[in-house]
């Protein structure tokens, strides 16, 4: 399958007052023309870090990328300039936000701000009016099945349920034709039953509209039932890839089987009761490999050396000197 | 957003009855007698009781209170022991110099502080940021008062090119009161030599005034800039290509003037009151050292009359305050979270 993003040994550290917090230690990952993936870890494993630095949007003056590439369509995104860099984010990829509820401005309507990305897409001729423009926003809020979306159009922020502005920030991202959708654990901070519809409302409208998607989730579960290929990954390194069929019918990393205990789901924000231990400090990471503290198979080696990745099987990598 | 407005006209109303009567009380328990103060220890007791009788002061106060409150509606405070004039005649001589020396010195703060705020927010880190921060720690932390003395000694000893006493210099003829701002008559007149020296005359003293809640707001809005900087929907919208103008002029700037802004309205408010001093200081005509004298000399009309107006100014600005900051936040606007 063509691959439309490529990331390359991605590394992203933060500056902190005690030092960088050398969080993505250096990633691989690539998504294929019309492909699903997820990206399965904990919380606080850097998923949104990693994200985030694709459609670059971390604070600049607080994140240093000492290594790495992220190629977009041939091109690497890291090394753009900025008129390059917005043509990615107005027309190729567009990005779900984790919160909500933070991600609208509150003193805009939310049909100002979905309009504010139409204009801004550069998509449209000289030709397409303001009235096509908002026909275009209503027609788009309709689609997350709203049922009154006029009368959203008009709302302000803090006039919405939570359901309701996960589904306009699912506007924001899908009102104008893209070509890779990313999912910041879209649903998290709802209750089951929505965050079901959610997903399946997303999984619908990125087939649809024939995009890829990179969808984030702490459970294995939720990507199970929406994506083809799932990474998983572990304080900011992916320690297994594979097909979703394959990595369940022959999860090799520790840390998988772990997280497998817990499917169908992996309450957010903390260690499940299937692995010990904690996330290990990004300051002064260990030498060895970062799941080492907790790994129920740990050898010698696996304090000093990071485990390469091997291909286990066909299309199935794992980090790890047990399959070394 | 209508009935928001009223709401707070109506509150407006009770706050100002609640100040009118707190005055009233007060100005009747202090201890000493008015009308006896007024004809000095020396005048016969018949005259004393005379006046007692035509102030009113023989009646049992909520009667004294009810001739008083028709009385200040009306804009008749009574006389003023002092200056033996009625005191709205006062207050019609001293109140537009006052006024005129807070909007200016409100121009002036509200002006400079968003400059040195957007500066310090755009350039945040930077050498900028770093002078803008120590003027603004000394500016906050130097009283109006000695800032006044300060200017005086530069402009009226060391460097004399701007006035330093009064409103307009002596040669130069008054335009005829219409507002009683000199600024705005000479204007409404065309008499464009009066403009240009009142200007000057209220430089110094609304500069010596302005200081304080200058920087103050400039650190206020630089630190709401740069924490809506690191907001989640600033990123988003980066995120979407939003063009980096749009995300400044629009999505950072209006949801930061709105702590800014109530702040402003508060110091605004403020101004009259602790522009004594420096009326003091600059020898300013003006009612904030009217009032004060009052105090010193027990005039309790006086008092009350400036009180009164003091305390009503105060609402209406708190008033417009509020409306500014409902216009621009919706949730205000709109009640909810
Ligand atoms: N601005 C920052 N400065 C320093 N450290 C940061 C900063 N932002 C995030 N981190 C750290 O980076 C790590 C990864 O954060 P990230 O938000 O990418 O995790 P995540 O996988 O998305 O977690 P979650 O599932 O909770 O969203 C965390 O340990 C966090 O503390
Ligand atoms: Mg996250």
């Amino acid at each position: 399958m063509e691959r439309l993003l490529d990331i390359r040994n991605l590394k992203v550290w933060y500056s902190t007052y005690r030092g960088f917090a050398k969080v993505v230690d250096g990633i691989n990952m690539h998504v294929g023309k019309g492909e699903k993936v997820g990206l399965v870890g904990e919380s606080g494993c850097g998923k949104t870090t990693t994200m985030k630095s694709i459609l670059r949007v971390l604070d600049s003056r607080k994140v240093h990328i000492p290594e790495g590439e992220i190629i977009f369509k041939g091109s690497d995104i890291l090394r753009m300039n900025y008129n390059e860099i917005q043509q990615v984010r107005r027309r190729s990829i567009s990005m779900i936000s984790q919160e909500p509820s933070a991600a609208l401005n509150p003193v805009f309507t939310v049909g100002d701000q979905i309009m504010e990305v139409i204009r801004h897409s550069g998509q449209f001729d000289k030709n397409f009016s303001k009235k096509d423009m908002k026909s275009l926003a209503i027609k788009a809020i309709r689609d997350v099945l709203i049922s009154d979306p006029e009368r959203i159009f008009d709302s302000y922020p803090h006039q919405l349920s939570g359901g309701m502005k996960q589904r306009i920030c699912i506007v924001m991202a899908l009102v104008t034709p893209r070509e890779l959708l990313i999912a910041d654990e879209p649903g998290t901070a709802l209750d089951v039953t929505i965050q079901d519809q959610i997903h399946r409302l997303l999984r619908s409208l990125v087939e649809e509209k024939h995009m890829s998607l990179i969808m984030i989730t702490h459970s294995l579960g939720v990507a199970r039932e929406l994506v083809d290929r799932i990474y998983v990954m572990y304080a900011g390194n992916i320690v297994e890839a594979a097909k979703t069929k394959d990595l369940f019918k022959n999860p090799l990393h520790p840390y998988t089987r772990g997280l497998m205990d817990c499917v169908p789901r992996l309450s957010g924000g903390g260690v499940s009761e299937g692995i010990y231990g904690y996330i290990p400090d990004y300051i002064n990471p260990t030498p060895g490999c970062r799941f080492y503290p907790r790994c129920p198979d740990a050898k010698e080696v696996c304090s000093r050396q990071k485990p390469p990745a091997t291909v286990a099987t066909e299309n199935h990598l794992v980090a790890c000197f047990k399959y070394n | 957003m209508l009935l928001y407005i009223s709401k707070r006209l109506f509150q407006g109303v009770f706050v100002v009855v609640g100040i009118s009567i707190l005055i009233f009380i007060i100005s009747r328990v202090v201890p000493g007698d008015p009308a006896r103060m007024a004809l000095g220890p020396r005048a016969p007791q018949y005259a004393v009781d005379e006046l007692r009788r035509e102030m009113h002061l023989d009646k049992p106060l909520p009667v004294q209170y009810c001739y008083w409150f028709s009385g200040v509606i009306r804009g008749d405070f009574g006389k003023s022991i002092n200056t033996k004039r009625p005191v709205m005649a006062d207050v019609k001589e001293f109140l537009p110099a006052t006024i005129e020396l807070a909007l200016f010195s409100g121009f002036l703060f509200i002006f400079f502080s968003i400059i040195l705020g957007l500066l310090a927010a755009r350039y945040r880190d930077t050498w900028v940021d770093g002078i803008i921060r120590a003027l603004s720690y000394t500016g906050i932390a130097v009283p109006a008062f000695v800032v006044a003395v300060i200017l005086m000694l530069l402009f009226g000893y060391v460097w004399p090119i701007i006035p330093v006493l009064g409103r307009l210099s002596s040669d130069i003829t008054a335009p005829p009161v219409i507002t009683g701002l000199i600024t705005v008559d000479s204007l409404a007149t065309g008499n464009f030599t009066a403009f240009f020296d009142a200007l000057k005359h209220l430089l110094l003293p609304s500069l010596a005034l302005a200081v304080g809640p200058l920087f103050q707001e400039a650190r206020i809005l630089r630190s709401s800039l740069t924490d809506n900087m690191g907001k989640e929907y600033i990123s988003v919208a980066t995120g979407y290509g939003i063009s980096g103008s749009v995300i400044m002029r629009k999505y950072l700037l209006k949801p930061s003037f709105i702590p800014v802004v109530s702040v402003m309205g508060l110091d605004f408010a403020s101004l009259m009151g602790n522009a004594f001093l420096v009326e003091r200081i600059f020898n300013w005509p003006g009612i904030s050292r009217y009032g004060i004298n009052a105090m010193l000399n027990k005039d309790l009309n006086a008092i009350s009359a400036v009180i009164v107006i003091f305390g009503a100014i105060f609402i209406v600005v708190n008033i417009i305050v509020d409306l500014i900051v409902a216009s621009l936040d919706p949730r205000i606007r709109l009640g909810g979270k």
